[in-house]
C-alpha cells in the first residue's frame, strides 16, 4: 500500500525525501493528469502544507514566492508593475479551478516547454532556491529548467521558493500568451517581457523570454543588448530574425514550426511595443 | 494507506477513511456517495467536477483528499436550502434553460457560486472568467451567462402555461429540477455495490495482428482479477453494426485489428477501487503492427490494402443525386466556380464519458447505461447474446449529452457479455483518452464541386463529389453516403445536378453518426462557392441567396415537390438589418489601422428531418389514471435537446389538459413503446407527431365515455373531468370507473412515421417527409499576423415550423453554433496526438459570440402544432457562415478545415507572397 505524507516542518519533509522514491505533489494539477488511464501506487510526499514554502513577500532582496504559492496567490498579491506580466501568465494557466491550486514551484518542476510561469519569471531574472538535507543551493531559472520536464533538481532536493531580485522589480512589464481558445488553453507561443527605462528616458534594460519554441523557454540575450539605450518607440523595430536564432520551435497539433518562430516574431514585436506603452 | 480524514460537506463534519492520495472527486462521489458533483476528465480539463474547496473552486478530480483535511467543502448538493428550495442561482439556471443534458451544470454552478460570493452582481466579463475552467458541450454557454447575470433580479420562477397553451410557452424544463441539486442520475451514478468491474483492452496501433500470450498467468499475478473475456466468450454473435447487413465490428477483434481504440479482450476485476488501480500495459498480447491505411487517399489507392473482405476498393457504399445535363447546365452558365475542401475527424466531446452497468437475471439480462437509443441496443445485445430481443431491457440513465456519439455501441456489448456470462452485475466507466479512441467521429470529407451561375444570377447546375472517411468499421458511414447528395445542393434552385458521395473504410476510427450526418461538411463547401459565385456576378452574398432560395412548390434535386413550410427566404430576409449593421462595421473597422481585421459571412442551410428514405415511426402513448393524473409513456430519449419537456407540452395541449397533470415514464424498453432513436432532429417532428395523436386519441376516448361531440371542452379537477359542450355538462368521477391491469382508466396511443418515398438510381424520390430551414451570419475578428479568429456576433434565423418551447429552441441553437464553430476553427481529432480534452480543444465560454436568434414559424401540416426539428439545422449553416468572414476579413481561407491559427497564417503567408511576386 502506498504512503502519503504530508508534513508541516521542512526539516520531516527533507528526511523523508532523503529516502528516495517519493513522488512530490503540490497542487496536483499537473499530478493527476498524468494519471488518468489508472491510479498508480507511488508513495506521495505532499508539500502543500510546509510553512516554508508558502508566502509571496518582500525580502532585503527583492521579492520571494514560497514554491506552494498558488497562481491565485501571485494574482491577488500586492506586486510592482514589472510583474504585471507575470500576473497576467497567471490568469492564463487553465482556468480559475487550476490557478487556486496549482503552485509556481509546481509549474518550474513539471518544466513543461510550454509552461506559462517559466517565460514571465525569467523576464524577473528569477533564481531558485533549493533545499535538501544537506543544504540549500540558488540557480537561476535557467540553468534550473533544463528541457522538456527535465530540471537541475538532484535527488533529495525539494524547490522551495523562487526569488526575483530588485533590480528586475522596476520598470514594466508584460506577458502575451497564443492559444487557439480563448481560456483552458496550452500555449502555441508565449512572450514576457520587462523594460526599464533610464533617467533620459532610452532604454536602461530589458528581459524578454520566449516560451514554446525550446525545449526551455529562452531569454533573448542579443536582442536585449541591442535595445538598450534606444528609445522605448525604436524597440519593436530593431527585431530582426538574428535575435531568434536560438528558437528551435517543434511542430505539434498546435501549430507547426515555421507558425512558430513567425508568431514569436509577431509576438516580440508586439511585447516590445506594450513595453514601450506601459514603460 | 488510508487515514481518516476530517473536513466539512455542505456544511456538516464528515469523517471517512480512505487513502489521502485519493481524488476528492473519487471520495465525494463514492466514498460519500455525493454523486451529484460529476466527473468528465479526471484531468482537470473539463471542470465538471468543480466544487468549493475553503471558499475557492477547485476541480475536485486534481485534489487530494487529503489537501480537504480541516477544511470545507461545498458541492451543488449543498447549494439548496436544507428545505430543498433552490438557490437563486439555481432558479436563474431554470428560468433561463441554462442545463441542458445537465452533465456540466453542477460544475458551472459551483463556479458561478464561487464567483457570486465574491461579486453579488458581476459584469459579462468576470462571469466568463468564473466559467471559463468549465467545458459545456450543449448550451452554447449564452443561458448560462445570462442567468449567472442575472440571479441579482431574483425574478419570479417560470409560470406554468395555462392549459391548452403549453405549445409555444417558455415552459422550463420538465426534468430540470434533478439537473440543478445533484439529483439526476447518469451512468456511472447507479452502480450497485456488489458489481463487477470491466475495463476494455485496446489495441494501440491503427492496423495489427495479434495474438494473446499467457492470459491466464496474467490474471492469476493482477490483484482483483476475476476473469478475462475475449471473442470466444462472445454466446451468440461476435458482431454488430448500425445496419442489419453490415454487422461488421466484432464485439471484441479476432487476431486482427482496424483501428487504434479497437477492443480485443475485457478485463473484469472484483471492486472498483481495483478497477480504478487497474494497468493493462503489461497485458500479455503480441502485436504486429502493419501500416495502416490512413485516409481516404490511401484506402483509394490502386493496391490499397481490402480491409473488409465485401468492400473491393475500400468503398462502404455509393450515393448519387442526378437530375438533369449537368454538363449542358456548366456549358450555358456565365462563370463557373470551383473548389476542393477538406475536414478532419470530429469527437462528440460530450462531457459525460460513456458509463453503465448490466445484470443478469435468470434468462434476461438488464442494462443501464447513457445511451440515446435504447431500441436499438435492446436489438444488438439480442443479436449478440444469442437471445431474443424481448429478454433483453435497456433503460437509459440520464444522458450527459450525446449529439449522435451515444447511437453506437460502446460499453453495452462487453457489459452484456460478462454479466451473461460470470451471473453477477458488471460496470464500467471509459476514461477520457479510452472514449476519445474507441467511439465514433464525425466523418472527414475531402470534397470537390463546381457551380454554375449566369449573368443575372440563376445557378444553372451544381457538381459534388465527396468521398467520406468512415474509418474501420461501416457504423452510420450509409447514412451519411446517403443524405449529403441529397443536400450537397444546399436550399436553392439550381438547374442541374450530379451529387455524389463515398463513404470508404480506413484504418481510422469508426466515423458513425454526429450531428448533421456530413451535411454540415457538404455545406462548407457548397456555401463557399455561393459566394465565389455571388462575387463573380457581383452581388451581395445574401441578396444571391435570397434570389435562388427554394420556396414552397419547387422541385428539389431529387425530384420531390415540398409544398409547405419552406421558410429560408423568410429567414434570409430576417437577417437584412443585421447584415447591414455587419457590413457597416466591417467597413468602420477595416478603414481604420489596427492589429485586425472584420469579416462578415453568411451560410444557409436545409435539413430533412427523420431517416431519408426509411421508415421511422415513433408510438406514444398517454394513460389516464384514477387520481385524474396523466402518464406519457415516453421512449424519445432526452440527452439534453428537450423531448421529456416538449413531449409533454405537446401530449397535454392536444388532450386539453394542465402540463402539470403530466407525469411520465420515459425510455424504458419494458415499459414504454418504440419511439426510434434520438438522431437525424426527428423527435420533435416525429414522435412529436405521435404524442399529439397519442393526446389526441385519450381525449376522444374520454368524449366517448362522456357521450360528448369533437368540440367539448375538458376541464381537469383532481379526480373528476368536467366535459362541457353544447349539449350541456358531464362531470365524469374518474374514481369509479374501472381499471386495466396496468392501473389506467383510458389509454391514448399515437403513432407517426413521415410519409417517404425510396430514392431511385438517380437519387430520385421523396427522401423526408419535411425539412428544417435557417440562415445564419457571422460577424468575425481575425488577427492576420497571427491567424487567429474570434467570431463576434452572429444572427441566427431558423425556421422550425412552430416553436413548441422557444427557450429550448434557443438552446439549441447556442450549442448548434458553439459546435459549428469548433468545426470550423479548433476541432480535430488525430488518432494518438488528441486523446483528451486539453488537446482536442472545443470552443469554452470565452469563444462563444453573442448571438441573436430570429425563429421564423413557417408551419409544417404534418408536424405537431405545425413543428419540425433543430438539433441538426443549429450547427450546419455556421462553419460556412464563419469562413466566409474569415474570407472577407483577409482575402482567403484555408481549404482545410477547422482553420488552425497555423493554416490561416500559411494561407495569408501565401497570398501575400503571390501578390508580391505579382
Amino acid at each position: 500500500m502506498s504512503r502519503y505524507l504530508r508534513p508541516r516542518d521542512l526539516d520531516e519533509a527533507l528526511r523523508t525525501l532523503a529516502d528516495g522514491g517519493w513522488t512530490v505533489l503540490a497542487g496536483g494539477t499537473d499530478h493527476y493528469p498524468a494519471r488518468v488511464t489508472h491510479d498508480t501506487g507511488e508513495d506521495i510526499l505532499d508539500v502543500t502544507a510546509l510553512d516554508a514554502l508558502q508566502g509571496i513577500g518582500r525580502t532585503g532582496a527583492g521579492l520571494r514566492i514560497g514554491a506552494a504559492a498558488t497562481w491565485r496567490s501571485v494574482i491577488d498579491a500586492e506586486l510592482p508593475a514589472a510583474c504585471d506580466g507575470l500576473k497576467a501568465a497567471a490568469r492564463e494557466i487553465g482556468g480559475a479551478q487550476i490557478q487556486n491550486r496549482g503552485t509556481v514551484g509546481g509549474n518550474l518542476c513539471n518544466a513543461s516547454p510550454a509552461a506559462d510561469g517559466v517565460p514571465a519569471l525569467l523576464s524577473l531574472d528569477a533564481e531558485v532556491e533549493l533545499v535538501s538535507a544537506g543544504g540549500t543551493r540558488r540557480l537561476p531559472l535557467d540553468r534550473f529548467v533544463l528541457g522538456n520536464r527535465k530540471t537541475a533538481l538532484e535527488p533529495g532536493e525539494l524547490l522551495a521558493a523562487v526569488h526575483l531580485p530588485e533590480a528586475a522589480l522596476d520598470g514594466a512589464g508584460r506577458f502575451l500568451k497564443l492559444g487557439a481558445r480563448r481560456y483552458l488553453v496550452i500555449s502555441i507561443v508565449m512572450v514576457a517581457g520587462t523594460m526599464r527605462l533610464a533617467a533620459d528616458g532610452t532604454i536602461a534594460g530589458t528581459r524578454l523570454a520566449v516560451g514554446a519554441c525550446t525545449a526551455a523557454a529562452l531569454r533573448l540575450g542579443a536582442l536585449e543588448t541591442a535595445l538598450v539605450g534606444l528609445s522605448p518607440k525604436e524597440a519593436a523595430d530593431r527585431l530582426d530574425d538574428g535575435h531568434l536564432a536560438a528558437l528551435a520551435p517543434i511542430a505539434d497539433v498546435r501549430g507547426d514550426a515555421p507558425y512558430r518562430m513567425d508568431t514569436a516574431r509577431t509576438l516580440v514585436r508586439r511585447c516590445l511595443a506594450d513595453l514601450a506603452e506601459a514603460a | 494507506m488510508t487515514a481518516t480524514l476530517t473536513f466539512t460537506v455542505n456544511g456538516s463534519e464528515c469523517r471517512v477513511d480512505v487513502a489521502p492520495q485519493r481524488r476528492l472527486s473519487r471520495v465525494l462521489r463514492e466514498d460519500l456517495g455525493l454523486t451529484g458533483t460529476k466527473v468528465g476528465c479526471d484531468a482537470g480539463d473539463c471542470g465538471a467536477c468543480t466544487v468549493l474547496l475553503d471558499g475557492a473552486q477547485v476541480c475536485a478530480c486534481l485534489v487530494p483528499a487529503g489537501q480537504a483535511e480541516g477544511g470545507e467543502v461545498v458541492t451543488v448538493e449543498g447549494l439548496a436550502d436544507r428545505d430543498g428550495t433552490h438557490s437563486a442561482l439555481q432558479r436563474a439556471f431554470a428560468r433561463h434553460g441554462a442545463a441542458q443534458c445537465g452533465i456540466c451544470t453542477p460544475g458551472m454552478l459551483m463556479a458561478a457560486h464561487d464567483l457570486l460570493r465574491r461579486n453579488p452582481q458581476p459584469g459579462r466579463a468576470a462571469v466568463e472568467d468564473a466559467l471559463g475552467g468549465v467545458l459545456c458541450r450543449c448550451t452554447g454557454y449564452l443561458k448560462i451567462v445570462e442567468a449567472v447575470l442575472d440571479v441579482a433580479s431574483n425574478a419570479p420562477d417560470t409560470e406554468a402555461p395555462a392549459p391548452g397553451t403549453a405549445v409555444g410557452a417558455r415552459v422550463a424544463r420538465l426534468d430540470g429540477v434533478g439537473k440543478l441539486d445533484g439529483r439526476d442520475l447518469y451512468g456511472d451514478d447507479t452502480t450497485p455495490a456488489d458489481a463487477l468491474w470491466l475495463r476494455v483492452l485496446r489495441s494501440p496501433h491503427a492496423l495489427a495482428d495479434f495474438a494473446f500470450g499467457d492470459v491466464d498467468a496474467w490474471a492469476a499475478a493482477v490483484p482483483g482479477v476475476v476473469a478475462v473475456l475475449t471473442a470466444r466468450d462472445v454466446p451468440g454473435h461476435n458482431s454488430f453494426g448500425i445496419y442489419p447487413t453490415l454487422k461488421d465490428q466484432p464485439v471484441f477483434a479476432e487476431g486482427f485489428v482496424r483501428y487504434r481504440g479497437e477492443a480485443v479482450a475485457a478485463v473484469i476485476v472484483e471492486t472498483r477501487a481495483a478497477f480504478e488501480a487497474l494497468d493493462l500495459s503489461g497485458f500479455p498480447v503480441d502485436w504486429s503492427p502493419r501500416e495502416a491505411v490512413v485516409g481516404v487517399e490511401a484506402a483509394l489507392k490502386e493496391g490499397a490494402l481490402r480491409l473488409h473482405e465485401a468492400s473491393p476498393g475500400n468503398v462502404l457504399i455509393r450515393g448519387r443525386v442526378a437530375s438533369g445535363d449537368v454538363d449542358a447546365a456548366m456549358a450555358g452558365a456565365d462563370a463557373v466556380v470551383e473548389a476542393a475542401m477538406q475536414t478532419g475527424f470530429v469527437e462528440h466531446s460530450y462531457i459525460e464519458p460513456e458509463a453503465g452497468w448490466a445484470r443478469r437475471a435468470g434468462d434476461r439480462v438488464e442494462l443501464r447505461v447513457t445511451t440515446q437509443t435504447p431500441y436499438m441496443d435492446r436489438d444488438e445485445v439480442a443479436h449478440v447474446l444469442g437471445i431474443a430481443q424481448e429478454a433483453v431491457r435497456v433503460t437509459p440513465s440520464v444522458v450527459g449529452g450525446g449529439f449522435g456519439g451515444k447511437l453506437d455501441q460502446s460499453i453495452q456489448l462487453p457489459l452484456a457479455v460478462a454479466t451473461w456470462k460470470l451471473g453477477r452485475p458488471v460496470a464500467t466507466l471509459y476514461h477520457r483518452p479510452e472514449s476519445f479512441a474507441a467511439t465514433t467521429k464525425r466523418h472527414p470529407a475531402r470534397m470537390t464541386a463546381s457551380l454554375g451561375v449566369t449573368r443575372d444570377g440563376a445557378i444553372t447546375g451544381f457538381r459534388f463529389h465527396g468521398d467520406f472517411d468512415t474509418g474501420a468499421y461501416a457504423s452510420w458511414g450509409p447514412t451519411v453516403a446517403g443524405r449529403v447528395p441529397v443536400h450537397a445542393p444546399g436550399p436553392y434552385r439550381v438547374g442541374a445536378v450530379l451529387a455524389s458521395s463515398a463513404a470508404v473504410y480506413t484504418d481510422g476510427p469508426p466515423a458513425g453518426a454526429f450531428r448533421g450526418f456530413g451535411v454540415p461538411q457538404a455545406a462548407i463547401i457548397g456555401e463557399r462557392l455561393m459566394d465565389e459565385a455571388a462575387g463573380r456576378i457581383g452581388m451581395d452574398p445574401l441578396e444571391f441567396r435570397l434570389l435562388n432560395a427554394l420556396r414552397a412548390g419547387d422541385p428539389t434535386a431529387t425530384g420531390q415537390v415540398i409544398e409547405a413550410s419552406v421558410g429560408l427566404a423568410a429567414c434570409i430576409e430576417a437577417l437584412k438589418p443585421a447584415w447591414a449593421r455587419y457590413g457597416e462595421q466591417v467597413a468602420a473597422h477595416n478603414a481604420k489601422a489596427g492589429r485586425t481585421r472584420l469579416g462578415a459571412g453568411i451560410g444557409c442551410m436545409w435539413y430533412g428531418c427523420g431517416n431519408t428514405s426509411m421508415s421511422n415511426p415513433s408510438i406514444m402513448r398517454l394513460a389516464l389514471k384514477p387520481d385524474g393524473r396523466l402518464t406519457l409513456f415516453n421512449g424519445a430519449v432526452d440527452i439534453g435537446q428537450g423531448s421529456y419537456t416538449i413531449m409533454a407540452q405537446i401530449a397535454a395541449d392536444a388532450l386539453g389538459a394542465p402540463l402539470s397533470l403530466v407525469d411520465q415514464v420515459w425510455g424504458d424498453t419494458d415499459l414504454t413503446p418504440d419511439a426510434g432513436k434520438t438522431s437525424a432532429s426527428r423527435q420533435t417532428f416525429v414522435s412529436g407527431r405521435a404524442s399529439e395523436l397519442a393526446g389526441r386519441d385519450l381525449r376522444a376516448r374520454i368524449l366517448r365515455l362522456a357521450n360528448a361531440g369533437e368540440d367539448a371542452e375538458l376541464t381537469f379537477d383532481g379526480g373528476r373531468i368536467v366535459v362541457r359542450d353544447a349539449a350541456g355538462l358531464r362531470d365524469l368521477d374518474l374514481s369509479v370507473l374501472p381499471v386495466d391491469g396496468d392501473g389506467h382508466l383510458l389509454v391514448g396511443e399515437g403513432t407517426f412515421d413521415p410519409p417517404t418515398a425510396p430514392l431511385d438510381a438517380d437519387g430520385q424520390g421523396t427522401p423526408y417527409a419535411t425539412y428544417a430551414f435557417a440562415a445564419q451570419i457571422a460577424l468575425v475578428e481575425v488577427d492576420p499576423e497571427l491567424g487567429t479568429t474570434k467570431v463576434l456576433h452572429m444572427t441566427a434565423a431558423h425556421d422550425v415550423g412552430w416553436a413548441v418551447n422557444p427557450t429550448l429552441v434557443e438552446g439549441q441553437i447556442h450549442g448548434g453554433i458553439a459546435q459549428g464553430l469548433g468545426l470550423a476553427l479548433m476541432e480535430e481529432y488525430v488518432p494518438g496526438r488528441t486523446e483528451n480534452l486539453h488537446d482536442y480543444l472545443i470552443p469554452t465560454v470565452g469563444d462563444m459570440p453573442q448571438i441573436d436568434c430570429i425563429l421564423i414559424e413557417d408551419p409544417e401540416p404534418l408536424g405537431p402544432f405545425g413543428a419540425k426539428g433543430i438539433g441538426e439545422p443549429a450547427l450546419v449553416p455556421t462553419a460556412p457562415a464563419i469562413l466566409a468572414g474569415i474570407r472577407q476579413a483577409v482575402g482567403v481561407c484555408p481549404d482545410k478545415v477547422p482553420v488552425l491559427p497555423h493554416r490561416l497564417r500559411a494561407a495569408i503567408r501565401a497570398a501575400q507572397t503571390r501578390e508580391a511576386a505579382e
